[in-house]
């Protein structure tokens, strides 16, 4: 059934593959190099100096607790967004999925958050769980709750992880409901007519059917903890206290930009990227064999 | 009818002869980069432009970068790729950072011998031109806003819990108590600090003179050690973590986090910025007042004056290999001549809260009659000199990768205050991880 197109020619298929090709160069492969290189030097900040250290700086990161406890942090930064974020969202879907009155409206509003900058994001929850000035923090300060997300790490991993999911839902919503909606209605009814409650019909048919979009977005959603939640670290508590929120990428920021370490940011960026890319191998392998296209 | 075209005819006129007397005479373009937010952004911008219109032969084009920190990566990574901006300004804990990146840097002193422009490093004050200064006494940057901390308190709150509004208590005892007053009252939240290791650790150790690094807190070289775990810090650090458990202290979070709690009406005392006077004083809807930063009674030759914080200008070569022309640093001493002048920095010391950096805009100031008319203005001025010259454990701190070493005692103090080591402990922490920053800042940096 696949079509296949077939050039005579050489120069056309490169000339059509070129503009793709030098936006991966430029963005990935000579800034990937960079940092490669970077990571084996040892420079001050203004690049007056430098020194080459060999793999010294990976040395210093891989032995440097504070970077073990960013990675402890990201595992359950990611492992905490991830899960909440897919399971809320197939939550949500399955319920707008309904035959409900003012479904559009409602399909409407839960897409909105995705179009919010995560900076604005942050800030938005910060006005809410601001314990002094926010709603939601001074009303668990009423109830007893001694919440404080400055001093208190526990607390500034919760409100970075809410803010992250709520976040990333919109965009794990619009995937699951296409998924929900692309299941053909008379499988269902099928299923329906021979007696499956729909607790039942959700796990045995429609959990698995939704298989291929809940792996992509797991992929997605790890990025995005892993990269994309910078903006809303940055804002909401700037990895801190006493670094409970610090995750990997935000240490490459504080390392590379605050301390003006660029060798070690280097070598930890380069580390990340060793990393993203085992992880994404190793989803595509073991995962992918589990999913049913 | 008839007029009005004869003014649009002029207008024309004028227009097509202004480009013509521009190119004439070319102003040099003096590219001056900052991290001042609205409103103290759009002051400083001002300057700029009423600079420009003194004369014009030269044109300083300002630029804001983000915050200071943003504004120091933008103006390295502009050096690196040889277009880094004439004049940047860099906040205090990036002196050490400053001073030693060799020739990415143009010395104020090498400026002004080269280019003849009169100004009087003399005139600076004491502290403002010491943190400023390399070992010898040359000036490296030009003092720009500089503040330093002090207390704020809320008058109402004292006058509940039975305290006198007008006396602030001078030492830390006296604070102690009235916190305690405070709370008996029932103020939920009797102190908070911003900044909490400029203002708890690094102010500590200059008031009561103990030196916060060796080799004169950093100014004499690189091979500096730090001096945390001393007994002051120790007694200081024990007492805000007794303070907490008693529900004396709150912490407030870094930078200037703990700064809204002051001017809510939730904390009666807050240790600040001065220059954070023009926010509470728009937004306190109560009587408050300023103080000078408390002491420990019985410490000998306590207390002293307290350091700066705020920003200087450095003037920065254009790149690696690029230097500037002598025109180009003429215009950058003729700007900061500008900025210095006693009318201007008066006038922006009193619009601004910074304190004024030369002493003739002090005195300037003073006999307007300024003080008077706003008591406690003069706070931060007469706490920086506040005992004599300065020392060197007063004169400032000059170590590398000090923003670095800032965040280290803050997480160090911050795991303190959540319960998870002695104070002890916390010193000692940062004092390793610290030393470890200077080693590294010492090996890079060797040889500029």
């Amino acid at each position: 059934m696949q079509k296949k197109v077939i050039f005579r020619g050489r120069l056309l298929p490169i000339a059509l593959l070129a503009p793709q090709l030098a936006v991966t160069f430029v963005f990935f492969f000579w800034p990937a190099g960079q940092a490669i290189y970077q990571s084996l030097l040892r420079e001050d900040a203004f690049g007056l100096s430098r020194e080459f250290v060999g793999l010294e700086n990976f040395q210093e990161v891989l032995s440097d607790p504070t970077w073990l406890n960013a990675a402890l942090n990201t595992v359950v930064f990611s492992g905490c967004v991830a899960a909440l974020a897919l399971g809320l969202a197939l939550f949500l879907a399955v319920q707008a999925d309904k035959s409900l009155r003012g479904a559009t409206v409602y399909r409407s509003l839960l897409i909105w958050p995705y179009a919010v900058a995560p900076a604005v994001a942050a800030v938005l929850w910060l006005f809410l769980f601001q314990p002094e000035v926010g709603m939601i923090g001074r009303g668990l300060r009423a109830v007893g709750i001694p919440w404080d997300y400055r001093l208190n790490g526990t607390h500034a991993m919760v409100l970075v992880v809410i803010a992250a999911v709520w976040k990333q839902l919109a965009y794990n919503f619009i995937f699951f409901l296409a998924g929900l909606q692309s299941i053909p209605a008379s499988v269902l009814e099928a299923a329906a007519i021979d007696g499956a409650r729909p607790a039942r019909r959700f796990w045995t048919i429609i959990f698995p059917l939704l298989s291929p979009t809940t792996f992509f977005l797991l992929v997605v959603n790890l990025t995005y903890a892993f990269f994309e939640t910078f903006g809303i670290i940055h804002a909401l508590t700037n990895g801190g206290p006493a670094k409970a929120t610090e995750t990997l990428i935000y240490k490459v920021y504080v390392d590379g930009v605050e301390n003006l370490n660029l060798g070690q940011s280097a070598a930890q960026s380069v580390i990340l990227m060793i990393i993203v890319i085992a992880l994404t191998a190793i989803q595509f392998r073991a995962v992918e064999k589990k999913v049913h296209y | 009818m008839r007029r009005r075209y004869l003014a649009a005819g002029a207008l024309a006129l004028a227009s097509l002869a202004a480009p013509f007397s521009a190119r004439a005479q070319q102003p040099v373009e003096i590219q001056f980069w900052h991290g001042l937010n609205q409103p103290l952004g759009g002051m400083l911008e001002q300057l700029a432009t009423d600079f420009n219109a003194t004369q014009n032969q030269y044109k300083v084009v300002p630029s804001f970068r983000g915050s200071y920190a943003e504004t120091v990566v933008s103006a390295i990574a502009a050096f690196r790729s040889n277009s880094a901006p004439h004049i940047v300004q860099m906040f205090e804990v990036g002196t050490g950072t400053m001073i030693n990146a060799g020739r990415a840097i143009k010395p104020l002193h090498e400026i002004i011998a080269e280019t003849g422009v009169a100004i009087d490093p003399k005139d600076f004050i004491g502290p403002v031109a010491g943190y400023y200064a390399a070992a010898d006494g040359r000036m490296m940057a030009m003092p720009f806003n500089s503040s330093t901390s002090i207390t704020y308190y809320n008058r109402d709150m004292f006058q509940r819990a039975g305290l006198d509004p007008n006396a602030f208590p001078a030492t830390w005892q006296g604070v102690e108590e009235a916190a305690r007053k405070l709370k008996a009252a029932g103020v939920a939240c009797p102190m908070t600090t911003s900044w909490p290791s400029w203002i708890m650790v690094e102010q500590v150790l200059a008031i009561h003179n103990v030196p916060l690094a060796s080799r004169s807190n950093g100014f004499e070289g690189l091979n500096t050690e730090l001096n945390l775990a001393n007994p002051i810090l120790t007694r200081h650090l024990t007492n805000l973590a007794n303070w907490q458990k008693e529900g004396l202290f709150r912490y407030g979070g870094r930078d200037t986090a703990a700064e809204a709690l002051f001017p809510t009406g939730e904390c009666a005392i807050s240790f600040m910025s001065s220059g954070s006077q023009a926010r509470v004083r728009r937004e306190a809807r109560f009587n408050w007042g300023v103080a000078m930063l408390p002491y420990y009674e019985g410490v000998a030759g306590a207390p002293r004056n307290s350091i700066i914080g705020g920003a200087a200008l450095w003037t920065m070569n254009r790149g690696p290999n690029g230097q500037r022309s002598r025109e180009e640093l003429r215009g950058v001493a003729e700007f900061f001549r500008y900025i210095s002048s006693p009318a201007v920095m008066a006038k922006w010391h009193q619009d601004t809260g910074y304190v004024p950096i030369t002493r003739s805009a002090y005195e300037a100031t003073k006999a307007a009659g300024y003080y008077q008319q706003n008591p406690g203005a003069d706070v931060p001025i007469e706490q920086m000199l506040r005992g004599g010259d300065p020392t060197p454990n007063t004169r400032g701190i000059r170590l590398g990768g000090f923003i670095e070493i800032r965040n280290i005692i803050q997480e160090e103090m911050e795991k303190t205050f959540q319960g998870q080591q002695t104070p002890e402990q916390a010193l000692q922490n940062a004092n390793t991880r610290g030393n470890q920053v200077l080693r590294n800042f010492e090996r890079t940096n060797r040889n500029n």
